[in-house]
C-alpha cells in the first residue's frame, strides 16, 4: 500500500467516506499478466490529472509551482499505451501497490475477482489525544475480474479488446476529471500536507492511499489489506 | 458583456486562452509525431512551462498555429481546429481526425481568471494528452513510415467534419467555464477505415522519375498545404522509439501493401512536382477549407527545401516561449504574485524569423512516397517496369513498348554458336538449345557464367564443373521400373519388419530418452 511518507496518519479510512467523497468505479476484465499494466494504466491516468508540481513558497504568501513532466508508456501485454507523470517515485509506488495486489490475486482463495481503490483524502488536524483525521473527497474504485484463457488466439483478441476497454475507461476519467467538482482549497504553507503529499521530489500529487480487496469464488472480501496503514497509525 | 472584468483579467484571459491554443496544437501534433513523448519534471519552476506542464514547442508547430489563428482567439463561431490526416506512398489520402477548440456563450462570471481558469486549463491539457493516446489515430500515427505518413493541418473558423466519412464519433475532451464563454476542447474521428484507392490502376510505362533511395532525406513538396507529422524536435529527448516501421495490417484497407519486390508500376517514380501541385494532377483529395484564412500553400521547414533555405541550429524548446507571466492565487486570503513577464515579444520575434529554418536535425518525411523498387535490384527502370506488370506472364504478353528491345528476357542477346557439349544438359526439357532470339521462345540459352571464375585457367572450369554435376543421373532405386517392383516387396515385408521393431521396443525407448 501507498501513502505518505511521513505521517501524522489518520484513522483507516475503512470508516465510512465523507458525504460530499464522490465515488467512481470502473471495471475490466483481464487476463492474469495483463493485470498489473491495466493496474498501472488507470491508476497513472487517475494520478496525472491528480499531480501538480512542486510548490515552492517565498515571501509572505506567494508560491510558485514547478513543472510536471509527462512520459509515453507502452504495455506490453495490451495494444495500449498511456501517459503518465514523469516521475520514478511516483512510479515505483504505484507498482509496487499494483504489484502486491496482483500477488494477493495470484494466491489462493482467490477465484480471480479483486478490486483496487485509489483513494484522495485531506487531513483535518484534531487536538490532542485524537490523531488526525482523514476526510476522503475522492475514491476510484477498479473492479477486476482475472480471467484464463485456452490458447494464443484468444490472447490476441484479449490483448486487443482490453485494449479498447482501457481506451475507454480513460475517456470516462477524463470526462469524470473535467466535472470540475470538488478539489481541496489551495493550501497556505503550512497547511500544504494536509492536501498534498510533499514527499515526493519532483511533483505534487494529492495525499493518497492505495488499497485493495481479493473476493473469493463466494462473493465474499477475503482479504482486507490494511496492514501497512495500520502499522503506520500505531507506530505513531 | 464582460463589464465585470477587470481590464488586467481580461488581458490574462486572451493570454492565457491563446497560449493554451498553441499547447493544445503542440500536443496533437506531438502525439501523432509516431514517437514516445517523454519530458521531465521540475521541481523548480523555469518560468517558461506554461500551465506547469512540460510540452515542448516544435517552432514550426508554433508558427502554424500562429500563422492559422492571425492573432484572433478562438471565439462563438471562430473554432481552431487541427485536422490529422493519412496520406499514402501512393498519394491516397484520408481525414483520421479533427480537434477542435471552441468557445461557445456560456459564461461563468464568478470564475477567477488568474487562478482557477489557469488551473482548469492545465487539466484540460493533461486531459488532452491521455486522450490523443487512445483515438484510433495513435496507433497509425505509431505505425507511420514507408507506406503512409500522418500530416496535419491547422485551420481557424468552422469546424468541417464531412471528411471523416460515415458514422464518425465524438470524444470531448473538457469545458472550462470562463467569463467571457466556455472553451470546449473535442475531438471527432473516423471509425470506418476501410479506404479504397481513388486512382485506377493503369498499365502505362513508368512515368521516369527518381527512384529515391531509402535513406536519403526527400525534399518535401513545397505547396502542399499538409504538413508531416513526424518531425523530430532533436532535442534532448528520451524518445527512442523508430518511427520507421511498416505496417502490414494497421486498419482494414485495402491500400496495397505488397513487398517492394512485386510494385506496380504507378509507384515506381517519385514526382516531386506532381505531389505538391493539387489534386487535379494526382487524382487525390487534397483538403482546403472554406474560408481558411492562410490558404495559400506555404513551404515547409525540412533539409533540402525549395528555396535552399540553409538551416540554423535549433532552437531550445522552452527559451523561445513568450509571455512568460505566471500567476498563482491560492486562496484563504494569501496574496498572489505575478511573474517579472520574460522579453516576450523578443523572443516571440526570434522564433518568428527562424521559420522554416529548423533544418538539421530534422528528419521530414524521408520516405514519403518513395518505392524502392526491391533491395540489391540493379535492373534499370524499364527493365524493372517489364518484369514487374502486374499481369500474368507479362514477359510473354504482346508487347508495344519500345524500351523492350532492350530486355534480354524478351530479346536475348545472340547465343555464341560453339557451346560445349555440356551445355546440352542445360534445360533438358522442351529446349532446342540456342535461341534463335524468338521472343515467343520458352527458354533462353545464356551462357553460364559463374562469377568470380575464369574460363582459361582449367581445362574444366568451374561452370562446366557445375553443369556437369547439377544434372547427376537418377539414382537406380528411384527409377520407375524398379521402384514399381519394390514397392510390392516392401509392402510384403513390412509385417515382419514391425514384428522385429516391436522386439526391440526397449531399446528404442531407451535411445529416445537419451535424447531427451
Amino acid at each position: 500500500m501507498v501513502g505518505p511518507g511521513r505521517s501524522r496518519c489518520c484513522g483507516p479510512s475503512g470508516a465510512a467516506p465523507a458525504m460530499n467523497c464522490r465515488a467512481e468505479v470502473l471495471e475490466v476484465s483481464v487476463e492474469g499478466r495483463q493485470v498489473e499494466e491495466a493496474m498501472l494504466a488507470v491508476l497513472h491516468t487517475i494520478l496525472l490529472h491528480r499531480s501538480t508540481g512542486k510548490f515552492h513558497y517565498k515571501k509572505e504568501g506567494t508560491y510558485s509551482i514547478g513543472t510536471v513532466g509527462t512520459q509515453d508508456v507502452d504495455c506490453d501485454f495490451i495494444d495500449f499505451a498511456y501517459v503518465r507523470v514523469s516521475s520514478e517515485e511516483l512510479d515505483r509506488a504505484l507498482r509496487k501497490a499494483v504489484g502486491e495486489f496482483k500477488n494477493a490475486l495470484r494466491g489462493s482463495g482467490s477465484d480471480g475477482m479483486g478490486q483496487i481503490s485509489l483513494e484522495f483524502y485531506q487531513k483535518k488536524k484534531s487536538r490532542w489525544p485524537f490523531s488526525d483525521e482523514c476526510i476522503p473527497w475522492e475514491l476510484w474504485t477498479i473492479k477486476v475480474n482475472v480471467v484464463n484463457l485456452a490458447n494464443e488466439q484468444e490472447r490476441q483478441i484479449c490483448r486487443e479488446k482490453v485494449g479498447e476497454k482501457l481506451c475507454e475507461k480513460t475517456i470516462n476519467i477524463v470526462e469524470l476529471m473535467n466535472r470540475h467538482e470538488y478539489l481541496p482549497k489551495m493550501p497556505t504553507q503550512s497547511e500544504v500536507d494536509n492536501v498534498f503529499d510533499t514527499s515526493l521530489k519532483d511533483v505534487q500529487p494529492y495525499l493518497y492511499k492505495i488499497s485493495y480487496q481479493i473476493t473469493d469464488s463466494l462473493g465474499t472480501s477475503v482479504t482486507t489489506t490494511m496492514r501497512r496503514l495500520i502499522k503506520d497509525t500505531l507506530a505513531l | 458583456m464582460d463589464t465585470d472584468l477587470s481590464s488586467q483579467d481580461r488581458k490574462d484571459l486572451d493570454k492565457f486562452i491563446k497560449f493554451f491554443a498553441l499547447k493544445t496544437v503542440q500536443v496533437i501534433v506531438q502525439a501523432r509525431l509516431g514517437e514516445k513523448i517523454c519530458t521531465r519534471s521540475s521541481s523548480s519552476p523555469t518560468g517558461s512551462d506554461w500551465f506547469n506542464l512540460a510540452i515542448k514547442d516544435i517552432p514550426e508547430v508554433t508558427h502554424e498555429a500562429k500563422k492559422a489563428l492571425a492573432g484572433q482567439l478562438p471565439a462563438v463561431g471562430r473554432s481552431m481546429c487541427v485536422e490529422i490526416s493519412l496520406k499514402t506512398s501512393e498519394g491516397d489520402s484520408m481525414e483520421l481526425e479533427i480537434w477542435c477548440l471552441e468557445m461557445n456563450e456560456k459564461c461563468d462570471k464568478e470564475i477567477k481568471v488568474s487562478y482557477t481558469v489557469y488551473n482548469r486549463l492545465s487539466l484540460l491539457l493533461k486531459s488532452l494528452l491521455a486522450i490523443t493516446r487512445v483515438t484510433p489515430a495513435y496507433r497509425l500515427s505509431r505505425k507511420q513510415g514507408h507506406e503512409y505518413v500522418i500530416l496535419y493541418r491547422i485551420y481557424f473558423g468552422e469546424v468541417q467534419l464531412s471528411g471523416l466519412g460515415e458514422g464518425f464519433q465524438t470524444v470531448r475532451v473538457g469545458t472550462v467555464g470562463t467569463p467571457v464563454g466556455t472553451i470546449t476542447l473535442s475531438c471527432a474521428y473516423r471509425i470506418n477505415l476501410a479506404f479504397m484507392s481513388t486512382r485506377q490502376f493503369e498499365r502505362t510505362p513508368p512515368i521516369m522519375g527518381i527512384i529515391i533511395d531509402h535513406f536519403v532525406d526527400r525534399p518535401y513538396p513545397s505547396s502542399s498545404p499538409m504538413h508531416p507529422c513526424n518531425y523530430r524536435a532533436g532535442e534532448d529527448n528520451g524518445a527512442v522509439y523508430p518511427s520507421v516501421e511498416d505496417s502490414q495490417e494497421v486498419c482494414t484497407t485495402s491500400f496495397s501493401t505488397s513487398p517492394p519486390s512485386q510494385l506496380s508500376s504507378s509507384r515506381l517514380s517519385y514526382q516531386p512536382a506532381a505531389l505538391g501541385v493539387g489534386s487535379a494532377d494526382m487524382g487525390y483529395p487534397v483538403l482546403f477549407a472554406g474560408g481558411l484564412n492562410a490558404a495559400h500553400p506555404h513551404q515547409l521547414i525540412g533539409p533540402g527545401k525549395e528555396g535552399g533555405v540553409p538551416p540554423v541550429p535549433n532552437q531550445p524548446a522552452h527559451g523561445t516561449q513568450a509571455d512568460q507571466e505566471r500567476m498563482c492565487t491560492p486562496l484563504d486570503g494569501v496574496h498572489y504574485s505575478a511573474a517579472t513577464p520574460s522579453s516576450s515579444e523578443d523572443t516571440e520575434t526570434v522564433s518568428n524569423s527562424s521559420e522554416g529554418k529548423c533544418g538539421s536535425p530534422h528528419d521530414l518525411l524521408e520516405t514519403i512516397f518513395i518505392r524502392k523498387v526491391g533491395a540489391f535490384v540493379n535492373k534499370p527502370i524499364n527493365q524493372v517496369t517489364m518484369a514487374n506488370l502486374d499481369i500474368p506472364f507479362a514477359m510473354f504478353a504482346p508487347k508495344n513498348v519500345e524500351l523492350e528491345d532492350n530486355d534480354p528476357m524478351v530479346n536475348p542477346p545472340e547465343s555464341p554458336e560453339t557451346e560445349s557439349p555440356l551445355q546440352g544438359s542445360l534445360h533438358s526439357e522442351g529446349s532446342s538449345g540456342s535461341s534463335t532470339g524468338n521472343t515467343h521462345d520458352d527458354f533462353v540459352m545464356i551462357d553460364f557464367k559463374p562469377a568470380f571464375s575464369k574460363d582459361d585457367i582449367l581445362p574444366m572450369d568451374l561452370g562446366t564443373f557445375y553443369r556437369e554435376f547439377q544434372n547427376p543421373p537418377q539414382l537406380s532405386s528411384l527409377s520407375i521400373d524398379i521402384g514399381a517392383q519394390s514397392m510390392a516387396e516392401d509392402l510384403d515385408s513390412l509385417p515382419e519388419k514391425l514384428a522385429v521393431h516391436e522386439k526391440n521396443v526397449k531399446e528404442f525407448d531407451a535411445f529416445v530418452e537419451t535424447l531427451q
